[in-house]
């Protein structure tokens, strides 16, 4: 097709469009409808872009780079100290068995040593851009299994420097420089090979020293400036220098960007830099999945289809293997261990990264490395659908027959109150029924948390509330008062839904994170929304006020005449026009709009006043009134 | 020296001046100690033991609360029913308060000219206490006149000011060891001859 950017950039945003909406549509993960589109709009399909794919994905690799950048923004080492234990735990089980083990087939699949051990160490990392993608889409961060995810796919963003820095000295020294690849020369490609593994680690040692004396001076100079888009334009910079640098010297960008971002968690800048970057991540990272999905050389495949097939279904078994066996070490529930090994299972991002180094190193051959980057991204590819059966399929079953094995003890059969979700909201609210000896069934998604529930005590079922198979085996027809406690709420809105029109008796409790949450609610007509910082950022201004010297009662007055007034302004706003879409930067602003609306408010009705009683100043000035009269 | 407690309650005292003027002149004085009930518990919820505790520490208890609607706010009455507890306060065994010296210092809009039998009121301010009366009563504390400053919505300052030093001065001859028997025949304690020389 053409070559012209404009017509690509069209192709790929069209691709995406047309393909997430309808794999949403279809209720499948947004990483599943990127890869479909890459490789319809790829080399093999359509053939809108790309002779090879490699060139797309080097482009693509940004929103690798950027969500890297962000992870590591979010590691303070204060933080990385205090997880050190799992992530070293966790993650060094894996990487070590992964890697011990596919070493030993590669070697039985025929292949040399050191091309077994450079594929050894690719198949060891997972990809960070698939999973975090899914977890944060499916709103388990918070899980156990997030939190292991989380902590394994770290110690591989790691680990990953180290294998980079070890990878020159398997380089066979006989042939030196490859000619196809001289476009793309570095400057460690002349340098000895020991001497190559120390300028690795010297530059990060460099990106280190100057994200402290550089980078944090540089943006500290561009803040004062409060030209709000340069502060954009210099989290861009820092992002594309240092992979750009990293580049130069051979190594992979993403990498430096993780690095870069680790630097910059301790700075001031931590959470502009998070905020400016993300729209980009997202959207970027698509790019990256399309371009994954553009990359399957359906040529390499069907030259071998034994050997790659072979290969891939080795790989995810034996990652998978090894990752249920990690999970069962660190004692995680049964379906938490499954979710963590499905959706870790496939080769990562990295895997592009090492395989093109340790080719330009000569370690690898073009139809090995072929066939290996076939495999990644064929990898890449199945995870969400392996994903959507471990849901569907799997899942389901293990959740319902955990909560059928335990024995039923006759207040579940006389429950009238189902509470979803024990995290910090519900767990409140499921504590203080308790105290007053009233028990509700719980229902959550986290086993571990499940488990230890029953423990204590509680009546609890582990799983999807928005499935109708368990609420009913909750009691959800027998029930009286539903409570959502959930964090998210879109999960809540999916499942108030489904209860308003199957039950409708059921009286609807839920949590609203904010006000956008609490107009959507409203406009469902749930009349009992709980707005979760409402009167918890109440108390914190009356403590201010206390501190300067006004009275407690009349605060705690004031407080209780806030909300009264706050919750009719809601209602009457609800129905003012659609607000709470999805879009960042509007959504930013109306928010302000929204705020500079409630204030003036706030002002006309004067609600400060608005508390006459007991006001002995009044009667004084009334009864002044009458005797001028 | 007889130590004090000043019970105080007052929903909206950062609006009242006459109550301004009273408790700025006593609030640290030696052996007294001013207990503002609405500032300690906002949300009515009483922390009876540290209540008890106080009362017990002290001699001499006082109830200060502007008059409202013929009875005292009702924090005050909410404190009354928390913390004088049967078998503590009264009942078998509800000696602790026995022998304790108690007394109502009020504020009223309106003025002793219409606490009368043919005054607005119909009645004396005394007669309004009862209640208070027959608590210190049952609890065998021993009640003095109370101690009043009437006509707030009109007085002025200067006036306040002086009952205010008169308030001191009460405390004063209540912590020396003035006796009921002292003072009987007065209706209030503004009257006793010590507190106008």
């Amino acid at each position: 097709m053409t070559g012209s950017i404009l017509f690509e950039a069209i192709v790929f945003l069209l691709g995406a469009i047309v393909c997430v909406s309808v794999a949403k549509r279809l209720g499948l993960s947004s990483v599943l409808g990127y890869l479909l589109a890459g490789v319809l709009i790829g080399p093999y399909v359509f053939g809108f872009i790309g002779n090879e794919g490699e060139d797309i994905l080097h482009f693509a690799e940004f929103g690798v780079v950027m969500m890297l950048f962000l992870i590591g923004l979010e590691i303070e080492p204060k933080n990385f100290w205090k997880m050190r234990k799992t992530i070293l735990g966790m993650g060094g089980v894996q990487v070590a068995g992964t890697m011990l083990l596919s070493y030993f087939l590669f070697i039985l699949f025929d292949f040399d040593w050191k091309v077994a051990l450079t594929f050894s160490m690719a198949v060891a990392l997972s990809s960070t851009a698939i999973a975090l993608q899914t977890i944060k889409e499916k709103g388990l961060l918070n899980t156990t299994f997030g939190a292991s995810s989380f902590s394994i796919l770290l110690f591989q963003d790691i680990i990953v420097i180290f294998m980079l820095g070890a990878l020159p000295l398997l380089a066979n020294t006989d042939k030196k420089v490859v000619e196809n690849h001289s476009e793309k020369a570095n400057l460690l490609q002349n340098l000895p090979l020991g001497l190559q593994t120390l300028a690795i680690l010297v530059s990060v040692v460099l990106i280190v020293v100057a994200g402290r004396y550089l980078i944090v001076p540089m943006l500290r100079k561009v803040a004062k400036t409060g030209v709000r888009e340069l502060l954009i334009a210099a989290a861009l910079l820092i992002v594309f220098g240092i992979s750009f640098l990293m580049e130069l010297v051979g190594l992979s960008p993403a990498l430096g960007a993780f690095l870069g971002g680790v630097v910059l968690s301790n700075s001031e800048f931590k959470h502009e830099l998070e905020s400016t970057l993300e729209p980009f991540k997202n959207l970027l990272l698509g790019l990256f999945f399309m371009a994954v999905g553009a990359s399957i050389n359906f040529i390499v495949i069907a030259k071998s289809p034994l050997t790659v097939g072979g290969i891939l279904l080795a790989v995810i078994g034996l990652k998978a293997l090894v990752l249920f066996i990690t999970a069962s070490f660190f004692k995680l529930k049964l379906n938490q261990k499954i979710l963590l090994t499905f959706s870790l299972a496939q080769v990562g991002e990295f895997a592009f990264v090492l395989l093109s180094f340790a080719f330009s190193l000569n370690i690898l051959k073009q139809d090995q490395l072929d066939i290996m980057l076939v495999v990644t991204a064929l990898t890449m590819t199945v995870t969400p659908i392996i994903g959507i059966i471990n849901e569907r399929v799997i899942l389901p079953r293990l959740g319902t027959k955990e909560s059928i094995k335990r024995p039923t003890d006759h207040i579940a059969k006389s429950q009238k109150i189902i509470l979803v979700g024990f995290g910090h909201f519900g767990s409140t609210i499921g504590r203080f029924l308790r105290t007053h000896g009233v028990e509700a069934t719980i229902l959550d998604h986290d086993s571990n948390r499940v488990d230890f529930l029953r423990k204590m005590g509680f009546d609890v079922y582990y799983g999807d509330a928005t499935r109708t198979d368990l609420l009913e085996s909750a009691g959800i027809a027998e029930a009286n008062i539903l409570i959502c406690a959930m964090d998210n709420p879109d999960v809540i809105k999916k499942l108030a839904k489904t209860v308003k029109s199957n039950y409708p008796q059921v009286k609807l409790m839920v949590r609203a994170k904010s006000r956008y949450a609490a107009y959507e609610f409203l406009n469902m007509e749930i009349d009992h929304i709980y707005r979760e910082s409402l009167e918890t950022s109440l108390k914190l201004a009356s403590e201010v006020l206390s501190q300067m010297g006004f009275r407690k009662y009349t605060l705690q007055r004031q407080i209780q005449n806030f909300i009264k007034y706050d919750e009719d302004s809601i209602r009457r706003l609800a129905k003012e026009k659609k607000i709470g879409d999805d879009n960042y930067i509007f959504k930013a602003r109306k928010e302000l709009e929204q705020q500079e609306k409630l204030l003036e408010q706030d002002f006309k009705r004067g609600i400060v006043e608005f508390d006459r009683h007991w006001d002995g100043e009044q009667i004084r000035a009334a009864l002044e009134e009458n005797i001028e009269k | 020296m007889k130590k004090v407690l000043v019970l105080f309650a007052h929903p909206k005292f950062e609006k009242s001046r006459a109550n301004a003027a009273l408790v700025d002149k006593i609030k640290n004085k030696e052996g007294v100690t001013f207990h503002d009930l609405y500032e300690c518990y906002p949300d009515f919820n009483i922390d009876v033991e540290v209540e008890k505790k106080l009362l017990l520490e002290h001699d001499i208890i006082v109830w200060h609360h502007p008059f409202y609607w013929y009875s005292c706010p009702p924090l005050m009455k909410q404190w009354i029913d928390m913390v004088l507890e049967f078998g503590w306060a009264y009942g078998p065994n509800g000696n602790a308060l026995q022998g304790k010296k108690s007394l109502n210092v009020i504020t009223t809009g309106g003025s002793r000219a219409v606490y009368c039998e043919t005054g607005t009121n119909s009645f004396s301010v005394n007669e309004f206490l009862r209640p208070f009366e027959q608590t210190a009563n049952l609890c065998g504390m021993l009640y003095f006149p109370p101690f009043a400053v009437m006509g707030t919505h009109k007085v002025a300052q200067e006036i306040l000011n002086d009952y205010a030093q008169q308030y001191d001065k009460l405390l004063d001859l209540l912590q020396q060891n003035m006796a009921v028997t002292d003072v009987s025949g007065f209706y209030f304690l503004n009257d006793i001859p010590q507190l106008n020389t």
